[in-house]
């Protein structure tokens, strides 16, 4: 099963007065069939690390490795679900569905009924000839997540997927993403900013200090499996043990930043 | 500020959307506009507009004419025209019926056209991908393009001879230019995630190239292409006074040294006549190839 290591990576730029360390000397693992979270404030570096396990960025010191391999770039065996949905408009959503297995060579037949799949496990189904700029921004990121997931990738990495989503479809799409990790059992990394978010979707929550970033505190959590054993999750949101999370996850994150930069949903 | 009001009182007469009627308000909660002057309405429609527009043209040209004001050696009347028309589409002029005119010039359009798009599409993807390939193609681009094709027109002749090849040559240079700029300009803004996008699902190299890169930049390829193709068309009397024995240029050129003004009228007419269809046909293509242009 896979397993993603970040060893020791430090991710620094060069900046208008020298060097400018995103971070140094981080280290965490995404275990096989984890639903890994980070959270931090916008700016900590939480993108960064993103594109560094995506293997879009190369780490300035240590190492990032898949099942003991080094990532030296991106690849289809780390899939990724950008926030701005970063489909291809010249594509129908099938089409863009079924891109991974184009660049494959898969026969047409098969292309089409692995797409069709992941399309219905995204509650897509019958889609497959819209327009991409004919959906919702909640449905153009279910599209993106059916793409990501048609590449069977050992580790899908998620880039703040619900971030520019309204409230609602927001709601909908943490169930979603939910049932999706549960019945494809794949290994999530996901980055947000929004604390309820964050925690009932991770089994292993990352809180990440700003800049320079640093793993604050980790915390192992059970509500999204709650969720999937049948609780609502708007009851589990109103769960005491979730809210003095909510609570804890923000004083600490507070005690780094000024109010307002979090989320609240 | 007071003249802006005057303009919001002005036009009340825009109707309401559509979508109005939906809502689950009171008919007299809706403001009603008051009826616009049936004449208004109709010159509010834009097609209409321009349809008005070209007609009242058309009767003042043919007013000053039937009227006499102005010698027909200067300005022939629109039926001397209309039977000029028929005159050269049947019989013809200069040993040529003006369809024979119109394929000929239409031809090398077409050539210079597609020689144009399977050099200038190449390169601007290069220049477009790579910084250095550009800094060495930027400064011969820029200065050849702002050159007026006239200015090296003698060149050409002294080059290539006053064969079918200059003219073609011409015509080529003066598409080349907006179609290796504006390809060059759609390949380096090709959103940055859906390359990343692509890569993240095993995109090598070259696929990025023709799956996600060209069709990125596809809608700049044809914008340039039809701002090639404008220009390729007006340059085209240019090319034409190369020794040719057709073409609507040449045949404009050459009536007017026999001050034959009807044909020179006629000529001017077809071309534009042709520019116009060309842009059309361009614009037609646009909206079916990358119909998501402006939408995403």
């Amino acid at each position: 099963m896979a397993e993603l290591r970040v060893e020791r990576a430090a991710a620094v730029y060069s900046g208008r007065n020298g060097p400018v360390t995103v971070f140094e000397n981080l280290s965490l693992t995404v275990g096989a069939g984890r639903f890994i979270v980070a959270l931090g404030a916008s700016g900590c570096g939480k993108t960064t690390l993103l594109n560094l396990m995506a293997g879009f960025l190369r780490p300035s010191a240590g190492r990032i490795a898949l099942n003991g391999r080094e990532v030296q770039g991106p690849g289809a065996e780390r899939g990724v679900v950008f926030q701005h949905d970063a489909l291809f408009p010249w594509l129908n959503v099938l089409d863009n569905v079924a891109f991974s297995l184009r660049l494959r060579g898969t026969p047409a037949r098969e292309r089409q009924e692995r797409a069709r799949a992941a399309l219905a496990l995204v509650g897509l189904a019958g889609f497959d000839r819209h327009h991409v700029w004919e959906l919702s921004g909640g449905m153009r990121q279910r599209v993106g997540l059916a793409r990501a997931l048609t590449a069977d990738p050992e580790v899908l990495l998620l880039d703040e997927p619900l971030g520019a989503l309204d409230a609602l479809t927001r709601e909908q799409m943490q169930e979603l993403l939910l049932t999706v990790w549960a019945q494809t059992g794949k290994t999530l990394f996901m980055i947000t900013h929004g604390i309820e978010e964050a925690l009932l979707l991770a089994t292993d929550l990352i809180l990440l200090s700003p800049r320079p970033a640093r793993i604050a505190e980790t915390l192992t959590l059970d509500f999204g499996r709650r969720y999937l054993a049948g609780e609502a999750a708007r009851q589990l949101k109103a769960d005491p043990a979730f809210v003095a999370l909510r609570e804890r996850v923000t004083r600490t994150l507070f005690a780094y930043n000024t109010p307002g930069e979090f989320a609240d949903v | 500020m007071s003249e802006f009001d005057a303009e919001v009182l002005v036009f009340p007469t825009v109707e309401l959307p559509g979508e109005v009627d939906a809502l689950t308000l009171p008919a007299a909660a809706i403001p009603q506009p008051p009826r616009p002057l049936p004449w208004r309405r109709w010159l509010a429609q834009p097609r209409l507009l321009s349809l008005a527009t070209v007609v009242a043209l058309l009767a003042l040209w043919w007013l000053v004419t039937a009227l006499q004001l102005v010698p027909p050696l200067f300005l022939p009347s629109p039926q001397a025209v209309l039977g000029k028309f028929h005159q050269v589409a049947t019989v013809g002029y200069m040993d040529a019926t003006l369809w024979q005119h119109l394929n000929a010039s239409l031809a090398r359009v077409a050539v210079a056209l597609l020689a144009a798009s399977l050099t200038a599409i190449p390169l601007g993807i290069l220049l477009g991908r790579s910084r250095r390939a550009r800094a060495i193609g930027d400064p011969i681009i820029e200065f050849y393009r702002p050159l007026p094709p006239l200015a090296y027109l003698p060149l050409i002749v002294i080059w290539f001879g006053i064969g079918e090849l200059s003219k073609i040559l011409l015509i080529y240079l003066a598409i080349f230019a907006p179609v290796v700029i504006s390809t060059m300009a759609g390949v380096s803004a090709v959103a940055p995630d859906r390359l990343r996008a692509a890569q993240a699902l095993g995109a090598n190299p070259r696929q990025l190239l023709w799956y996600v890169v060209l069709p990125s930049a596809l809608p700049d390829i044809l914008t340039g292409m039809r701002i090639g193709l404008g220009t390729g068309w007006s340059t085209l009397v240019a090319a034409e006074l190369i020794a040719a024995t057709q073409g609507l240029g040449f045949m404009v050129q050459s009536a007017a040294n026999f001050l034959v003004t009807d044909v020179v009228v006629l000529g001017i007419l077809v071309i534009g006549a042709v520019a116009v269809g060309l842009e059309l046909l361009i614009r037609a293509l646009q909206r079916r190839l990358t119909p998501w242009q402006g939408k995403v």
